[in-house]
């Protein structure tokens, strides 16, 4: 086996000064400026965790005001939903991946996806002077006429913050959508591509349709604030319950942009740490669209003790249980694939093993939260809290991660320490588990969330999630600090350190600006794994 | 369990069914998990890779597995569905021989009001045994009256009434909770139902307010409103008579109908244009602003009262100054439904 060597002509290399950068038009340098921003505002909006987890310690209240408790947990959320959760996958990984997947140099429009940059962070420029200004403490659910009437915080800025980075997702939602059916290389047909590209497909489609009506939303709260509409306000003929109607509509779909692409992800890792195809692909692909489809006519279920009625409600409960199966049918897939695989556990497949567990307990939990028995009880406790989190901590972060150390090397060209980040995945499973399993017993013992004290009896679960988020912090940084000592001093990974199968690893690490030299024509099936892919990939 | 505990008390008719619901799903899931966990988990030690050049089997896919894998989910689903619908419908309707209190919501504290006369401030007296039907609303935001140890809760919003019922089973004392976000204080909106034995609530009920039953109270708003100058009981006045219309259906002048309840009287007095009676001109105002929740509560309890045979079916009010000798009815009509 040959020692690889680092390539001259990539397309870090390609231009320097931040100028090239602020002005590339090449995905995989937006990727990085992403990549960038997006962990910037990870780390804030865990600032905002690590206020309210210390809060929490004690049943009194007794670290912070009230009203600065309220900034932290609206805070929190709205930055980790709208600025992190929303952007990472698709505006990371997608935007680097899906060109050199597809066998293309570039997504279909170059100037509007660093336009979508831009969008992204001027929404966040919004969002932080707010956050300089005082704060806003309506949590990140806007709901009326809190936000509309009562609130004195910077509601407005806010808002708008997220109504811009809107656009953000719109534009690449739409880029993708054009790249994917325009820009595939000839013979790369909708089913040799990788469930990657599906998922993410998918996950546009919900980008371009629901996202418009949470900005409408969103014009409404400011129209309501600003000039005194009236359009939730029982007073004079409006609906508070409206708006939950309008916001949990993109809101509920949201969740599948967060959630889709990381599936996505864990396909292709799965995949390549067992060197095997995917278990039944053509389900794996049709369950990303069907979750889509299905995301759309479930947002009830958010409102069953909101005044809906009791047939309404039930049409949503059943609704909500069919979003389960294709769910269901992802998870299935994948450990049947690993049956009978060669399977390995470096970095990314441990985190996918993490995934499982916590994505498991987060789907099974959503259980009682559309069974309408036990959600009356359950709505607004510590048990919602809980189980958001492990989908959207648990399966989309972990995916996020896993994506991001399987292609950390394609990315940058460089390996990390493989101690390390195996201690660091498995540092976030159980700082995971810790901090957010004590909080279903909390919900189902009664403790409301969005709660600044709470009954004495409350607190030895408490603590033992805050210890967790101890654990859990620590296995977030420990990549920060190996992956930048990886950019300088990491081994060289070569094109293909995984021996993985897709079109994106024929290429150099890192690649050129122009993903290939050569249209690639050549095109295999999905995940074909012969000893030649292997051997080839370890000789390069 | 130890040191921490896994349930809230339970202390009403749902609790220990809502339990059984919520363990039943945690079998469901726990099999799940263990089941895909050590799956995966044996996958890993059986087929670890042990030679750098090994590859997987070459497998599609199998779609009697995919068919075996997506029914049996549906099916257990639908169980779950099922059992979960038939419990809120029983949550969501309230016997019609409930005893009736009104809630309101308001940053940040919760104000009760018993047909009685009687009102509280956080605290929330009920007998036990007996189904308790609240009408919830809100003064100003969002809130939610919830009641972890009945496993029950509803939204009070601002403008309507959301019924809530329960019959507690288990005297003494336990949380009221705001459960939805409405401000600095949201987590100090919080309080205490006591559950009480009839005889100890028939005492309590004596020693309340002197303000006069609720239907008393708003007896004398109608009047000081001037409600009765248009409402004559003839149905020769300029607004439609009150006598005997709760629980029936009145013809509206669209052609439709609405049945009325404290919901329609309610949207009747602050919107007063939004249902008229057929045959009737829109001729009154508003009353937004004028009464305030409690003023409108009592104004609802007294039309209530002018109609005898639907108040039959429910119990009769209990006066504040009811003398404490009296025979309790509650245990009478302790029996749901």
């Amino acid at each position: 086996m040959e020692t690889p060597v680092y390539p001259a002509h990539n397309y870090l290399t390609n231009g320097h000064g931040l100028k090239s950068w602020l002005l590339t038009k090449d995905h995989k340098r937006i990727a990085i400026l992403y990549l960038i921003s997006i962990s910037a505002f990870f780390f804030l909006g865990g600032l905002f965790a690590v206020g309210i987890r210390l809060e929490l310690t004690t049943p009194q209240g007794d670290l912070f005001q009230p009203d600065t408790y309220n900034k932290f947990f609206t805070l929190h959320g709205v930055i980790m939903v709208f600025f992190f959760l929303i952007p990472s996958v698709p505006a990371v990984l997608g935007n680097f991946l899906i060109p050199p997947m597809i066998g293309a140099k570039d997504l279909a429009f170059p100037r509007i996806n660093l336009l979508s940059w831009y969008i992204y962070v001027v929404g966040g420029i919004f969002t932080l002077f707010a956050i300089v200004a005082g704060g806003v403490d309506t949590g990140w659910t806007f709901y009326t006429p809190y936000s509309a009437a009562s609130s004195s915080t910077n509601v407005v800025p806010t808002a708008l913050g997220v109504f811009i980075s809107g656009f953000s997702s719109i534009l690449t939602g739409l880029n993708f959508i054009v790249t994917i059916h325009r820009m595939r290389a000839p013979g790369l047909h909708w089913f040799k591509l990788p469930l990657f590209v599906w998922a993410h497909y998918a996950t546009s489609l919900i980008q371009v349709l629901g996202t418009p009506v949470v900005a409408i939303t969103i014009v409404m709260v400011f129209a309501e604030r600003a000039f005194g509409f009236g359009i939730f306000d029982p007073q004079r003929g409006g609906d508070p319950v409206l708006f939950q109607h309008l916001f949990w509509f993109y809101s509920h779909p949201a969740v599948y942009i967060m959630i889709l692409p990381a599936l996505g992800v864990i396909s292709e890792i799965v995949s390549t740490f067992s060197r095997k195809r995917i278990f039944g692909y053509s389900f794996v692909a049709f369950s990303s669209l069907a979750i889509a489809v299905f995301g759309f006519i479930v947002w009830a279920h958010h409102m069953f003790v909101a005044g809906i009625t009791v047939y309404a409600a039930m049409v949503f409960s059943f609704l909500s249980f069919s979003v389960a199966i294709p769910s269901a049918v992802k998870v299935f897939n994948w450990s049947a694939t690993l049956h009978r695989g060669s399977l390995s556990f470096e970095a990314p497949m441990l985190y996918v093993y993490g995934f499982f567990g916590l994505f498991l307990i987060g789907g099974l939990t959503g259980l009682f939260l559309a069974t309408l028995g036990t959600d009356i009880h359950l709505h607004d406790t510590y048990f919602v809290v809980a189980h958001f989190h492990y989908i959207m901590v648990g399966g989309a972060i972990m995916g996020y991660l896993g994506g991001v150390h399987f292609w950390w090397p394609k990315m940058i060209g460089r390996m990390y320490s493989e101690f390390w980040s195996r201690i660091s995945a498995i540092l976030v499973f159980v700082g995971f588990n810790l901090t957010f399993f004590p909080q279903f017993v909390l919900g189902y013992m009664g403790m409301p969330r969005r709660y600044h004290m709470y009954p004495d009896e409350f607190q030895v679960l408490n603590v033992l999630s805050s210890g967790g988020a101890a654990v859990l912090g620590l296995g977030y940084l420990l990549p920060v600090i190996y992956l930048l000592y990886s950019l300088k001093y990491g081994e060289v990974a070569g094109n293909n350190p995984w021996g993985a199968s897709g079109l994106e690893w024929r290429t150099q690490s890192p690649p050129l600006t122009e993903n290939f030299l050569e249209v690639p024509t050549d095109i295999p099936e999905a995940y074909e794994y012969t000893p030649k892919v292997v051997r080839e990939a370890k000789l390069v | 369990m130890g040191g921490i505990p896994l349930f809230p008390e339970a202390a009403s008719s749902f609790a220990s069914e809502v339990d059984a619901l919520y363990l039943f799903i945690v079998a469901v899931s726990a099999f799940f998990t263990v089941a895909i966990s050590a799956a995966v988990v044996f996958f890993a030690f059986r087929y670890r890779r042990r030679h750098p050049e090994e590859i997987g089997a070459h497998i599609e896919g199998s779609l009697p597995l995919e068919l075996l894998w997506s029914i049996i989910p549906t099916i257990i689903a639908m169980v779950m569905f099922a059992w979960g619908a038939k419990l809120y419908y029983e949550m969501r309707r309230a016997p019609a021989e409930s005893l009736q209190i009104y809630a309101v919501g308001k940053q940040w504290m919760w104000k009760f009001q018993h047909t009685g006369g009687q009102r509280e401030i956080n605290e929330l007296h009920v007998p036990v045994g007996r189904p308790i039907k609240v009408l919830v609303t809100s003064e100003d935001v969002l809130h939610d009256l919830y009641f972890p140890s009945f496993r029950t809760k509803i939204d009070a919003i601002p403008g309507r009434y959301q019924p809530l019922w329960f019959e507690a089973t288990k005297p003494g004392r336990y949380h009221i909770f705001c459960a939805e976000y409405c401000g600095t204080k949201h987590s100090g909106m919080i309080g205490t139902v006591i559950v009480m034995e009839p005889q100890q609530y028939q005492d309590w009920l004596a020693g309340g307010g002197s303000e006069g039953t609720m239907a008393e109270r708003g007896a004398k708003l109608f009047n000081d409103l001037a409600c009765n100058t248009c409402h004559l009981d003839s149905g020769q006045g300029r607004g439609p008579s009150l006598k005997d219309i709760v629980g029936k259906q009145v013809e509206l002048a669209g052609g439709q109908t609405a049945i009325v309840d404290e919901g329609y009287l309610r949207e009747s007095i602050l919107n007063s244009q939004a249902k008229i009676v057929k045959g009737f001109t829109p001729l009154m105002p508003t009353f937004q602003g004028l009464v305030s929740e409690e003023g409108l509560a009592a104004l609802i309890e007294h039309i209530k009262s002018l109609s005898p045979q639907a108040a039959a079916s429910a119990p009769a009010p209990v006066p504040a100054a009811a003398p404490s000798t009296s025979t309790p009815a509650a245990p009478a009509q302790g029996a749901r439904r």
